[in-house]
């Protein structure tokens, strides 16, 4: 599992727009390397790889599949990397992409458990990660942040009450998340459809 | 405290709950604490807000704090466990609709779900922030710093590591 078998190969900057699929060890390596890279987040590297970088997919493409893994359940990125591996190249190539992905950082967070378990209890060491979560915290506001603006912008109240019913719901009165969404999930898509029921008439 | 196999109960436990988390892994985050925390016990408050730094810091998707919860409850074998099972099941529920949806036949469905499923993925995102940060920001400072870190990356394109960063020498220098 180390730093052997086949270079790398293709960094290729073709300016043609249909590039060969790639291999199954190019795919593993790919995520490998945006899954390093990703610190907060992957989505941004996983864009720049696929898109700009192997020009393995346009824009447009890549918009499509990440939507629809982000109405999936589960973790956005990694569903997206077995959708777009296996896109690809069959089912083998999204194994390929989803183990690439996870494998590096899983291994790393393993070592970086170990490391907490032994010195989880040193003073400095617990200093720095208070501190850390304070900054974590704070990037997870700001995002919300971002991620909210367009909703503010459009001051639709039923999707803001929905927001906020299922913020108050989880973040304050702490109830189970299966159950707020069993109530809420067919809600707002009942409240959609008529929403947009009423925009066409 | 449970009498049954830990790996087990981490399976069932991640692999349910990855079928419900609509909206990524930071939407979970406050059923992890519940489940991690409140229910089972498999760690304190601390460790929990611990894990989620440790998480956020290192490489990788940020999906990765049910390895380091697994770790916790059962070594190694409890970090594979809790990993895969966060994250295989709905990679193949994906995998399988994808094939579906590629075929020609065009719905208004899936785009008026997702629309519907967009506000409620914010509110969960949002409470995940209110419950972490209720947890760890335990003295002025220690807000002060969530609030301004909160404020300069909403309004600037500021890389995630350099906060992260600050706020580890600021808990270091134990100021925060």
């Amino acid at each position: 599992m180390s730093t052997d078998s086949a270079p790398a190969a293709q960094e290729s900057d073709h300016p043609a727009f249909h590039v060969p699929p790639p291999g199954l060890i190019a795919l593993f390596l790919a995520f490998g390397r945006m899954s390093l890279a990703g610190f907060g987040g992957v989505l941004v590297f996983a864009r720049h790889a696929i898109v700009d970088q192997h020009r393995w997919m346009t824009a447009d493409e890549f918009n499509e599949t990440f939507a629809l893994c982000h109405f999936l359940p589960g973790p956005n990125i990694v569903n997206l990397s077995m959708v777009f591996g296996s896109r690809l190249r069959g089912i083998a190539g999204g194994v390929a992409a989803f183990t690439g992905l996870l494998l590096p950082p899983t291994l790393i967070m393993t070592v970086l458990a170990i490391i907490y378990t032994r010195f989880g209890d040193a003073e400095v060491l617990r200093r720095s990660l208070a501190g850390i979560s304070c900054a974590a915290v704070g990037l997870l506001i700001a995002v919300v942040f971002r991620m909210m603006a367009p909703l503010l912008k459009r001051m639709d109240v039923v999707v803001l009450i929905m927001m906020l019913g299922v913020f108050t719901a989880i973040g304050v009165f702490r109830w189970p998340l299966q159950a707020v969404l069993l109530i809420a999930i067919p809600f707002s898509i009942a409240a959609t459809y008529v929403m947009r029921r009423k925009a066409a008439a | 405290m449970s009498s049954q196999n830990p790996i087990w109960a981490l399976i069932s436990t991640f692999g349910l709950m990855s079928l419900f988390a609509v909206g990524g892994a930071a939407a979970a985050v406050p059923e992890m604490h519940r489940i991690a925390v409140d229910v089972h016990h498999w760690m304190t408050e601390k460790q929990f807000a611990d894990a989620y730094a440790i998480a956020q810091l290192s490489p990788g998707p940020n999906v990765l704090i049910v390895t380091l919860i697994g770790y916790a409850v059962a070594g190694i074998p409890g970090a594979l466990a809790a990993t895969l099972a966060m994250c295989l099941p709905t990679a193949l529920l994906a995998y399988g609709v994808a094939r579906l949806l590629n075929r020609p036949s065009q719905s208004h469905w899936p785009a008026l779900i997702q629309a519907a499923l967009v506000p409620l993925s914010i509110g969960l995102m949002a409470a995940s922030a209110l419950i972490l940060a209720q947890a760890i920001d335990r003295s002025i400072a220690a807000l002060l710093l969530t609030a301004t870190i909160a404020v300069i990356a909403s309004v600037s394109r500021v890389n995630p590591l350099w906060p992260l960063l600050a706020g580890g020498l600021l808990g270091f220098a134990g100021i925060v």
